[in-house]
């Protein structure tokens, strides 16, 4: 069982009104800053269902595009986030979408500038989150570690090429998940560690054959 | 010893065992953890404790309306009625009742708030903790210590339902808020780890059943007021856990009977506002005119 810790239970500090809808749409946001990895030209934000319906009671609106700014869940400047300088920098829309084939509080960022991605989430209660889709690809990233996002071609020797690199560094791999479309085609890694990876250790990454996308994603500190 | 304490069965015995107090435990517990020392631990306890402290210095003097414009404006009036009135119950209450709905209405105009353990369910513990120190001079040490107490009580309910209305109803959310309460209160007062753990069973037994039917889906209707009760409510339970009253049932066949109460409760009725008084005449009402508000 995964111990709990006493900082699920009296924390987070957040602006309200809601765990799920307001400081869940933080992070979610925050995490897909960091798997965009650039700044965004444009951002559409798709809410569905529960998000779509009370969303912007809960200013779960407001709270998504504060987390793409990189503002964190505790910033009081979320509540007038739409007055904000640096709201207005970008182009954002929303839409407000029911697919009951998604979660109860999923959103999609779709992100346009030199580069178009797709990042869908899901906020699944008391203000944890959980990225499941990377432009289509299944992932499952929580922001509860320092995490390396990867997106390759499945073929002999990559994972081990990858965690070899990383074992030099010293750091440890507390989880790991990897996907593939099928055998040989293309394959996502979701790779949780116990700490931060530097820059050059990333660099190394992304000079492995074969690997199309390379992110690493900091945890999420509140 | 770092291992997981996952019921309040072990909690006792390892208490008795160590000798050391419930604090003590989760703090050592959280230091290995997050691999940090205890001190680290206690200051960024502090930090939510301080940051309940300013939700409801700066709750107190607003009166701001919600989004949804539906609250947002109680905790005036209750401080208005406060001027002319002594409450029946005295400077606790008043105290009690007013930051729960000083911190409450924070939250719902998208003020700072800590979620303890919830957003929905944030103004329990803090106005309890707070009013009590205040009134009691309790040392910031003891007030820390009783946070910790809170958030352990609550990691060990979690350990077997989440706390999220959409899985067990507001019994998870306000309710387990009431249970982490009392227990604290019992630490401020400097009762015992059994009595400590008796309140927990005593909060979350008359609790049970407790639906999440929020009005427009909103954190609003019944949130703001049921924080309210359910901070006395927790008073009630540590009162009479402090004079040696038990719970027949221990407490961790209580977390059991919610869990299982949890999994009855219709989805209907479990945070996505189809039912209860969510559905009422007026709710349906309400629910119109804030959907086309906003």
């Amino acid at each position: 069982m995964k111990q709990s810790s006493l900082f699920d239970i009296i924390s987070p500090i957040m602006v309200g009104p809601s765990s799920s809808h307001t400081a869940g749409a933080v992070r979610l946001g925050l995490l897909s800053r960091n798997i965009y990895g650039l700044t965004p030209k444009k951002i559409t934000f798709k809410l569905y269902n529960s998000y779509a319906l009370t969303g912007r009671g809960h200013g779960t609106d407001k709270g998504l595009l504060a987390g793409v700014l990189g503002i964190p869940v505790d910033d009081t400047r979320i509540k007038n986030i739409f007055d904000l300088h640096e709201a207005n920098e970008v182009n954002y829309q929303f839409e407000f979408l029911e697919d009951f084939n998604r979660h109860p509080n999923a959103v999609d960022f779709i992100f346009e500038g030199t580069q178009k991605m797709t990042v869908s989430g899901d906020s699944v209660g008391a203000g944890n989150v959980r990225i499941t889709n990377i432009n289509n690809f299944p992932v499952d990233l929580t922001g509860e570690y320092n995490s390396l996002v990867l997106i390759y071609k499945d073929r002999l020797g990559i994972l081990s090429k990858v965690s070899g690199i990383i074992q030099t560094e010293g750091v440890n791999i507390a989880a790991m998940n990897c996907e593939r479309i099928a055998k040989g085609e293309d394959a996502s890694m979701c790779m949780s560690l116990d700490c931060a990876l530097n820059y050059s250790i990333i660099e190394k990454i992304k000079r492995i054959d074969d690997i199309y996308l390379v992110r690493h994603v900091g945890k999420l500190e509140s | 010893m770092k291992k997981n304490i996952s019921t309040f069965n072990e909690l006792l015995s390892t208490c008795g065992q160590q000798n050391k107090r419930t604090y003590e435990l989760f703090q050592e517990k959280e230091a290995f953890l997050l691999d940090i020392e205890i001190e680290k631990v206690r200051l960024k306890v502090k930090k939510s404790l301080d940051a309940m402290k300013e939700a409801i210095h700066i709750g107190l003097s607003s009166n701001e309306k919600s989004i949804s414009k539906q609250c947002g404006d109680d905790c005036e009036k209750l401080q208005k009625r406060y001027k002319s009135h002594e409450p029946l119950f005295g400077k606790l209450f008043k105290k009690i009742t007013a930051y729960a709905l000083a911190t409450i209405e924070e939250n719902l105009r998208m003020g700072k708030i800590v979620a303890c353990p919830t957003a929905g369910s944030c103004a329990i513990v803090p106005s309890v903790l707070v009013a009590i120190s205040e009134e009691l001079n309790i040392s910031e040490d003891e007030q820390i210590n009783a946070l910790i107490t809170a958030g352990a009580i609550g990691s060990i309910v979690q350990n077997k339902v989440a706390l999220a209305g959409a899985i067990a109803g507001c019994q998870a959310e306000c309710g387990v808020a009431a249970a982490m309460s009392a227990g604290a209160l019992v630490q401020i007062l400097g009762g015992s780890e059994k009595q400590m753990v008796h309140a927990v069973a005593l909060a979350l037994k008359n609790i049970l059943g407790l639906t999440c039917d929020p009005v427009a889906g909103l954190v609003e209707i019944p949130c703001v007021k049921r924080n309210v009760f359910l901070a006395i409510h927790s008073v009630t339970a540590a009162e009479l856990a402090l004079a040696d009253i038990e719970s027949k049932i221990p407490t961790d066949e209580v977390v059991d009977a919610l869990c299982q109460t949890g999994q009855l409760m219709s989805p209907m009725l479990k945070e996505s506002s189809q039912a209860g008084l969510a559905k009422t005449k007026t709710a349906l009402k309400i629910e119109q005119r804030v959907l086309n508000n906003i």
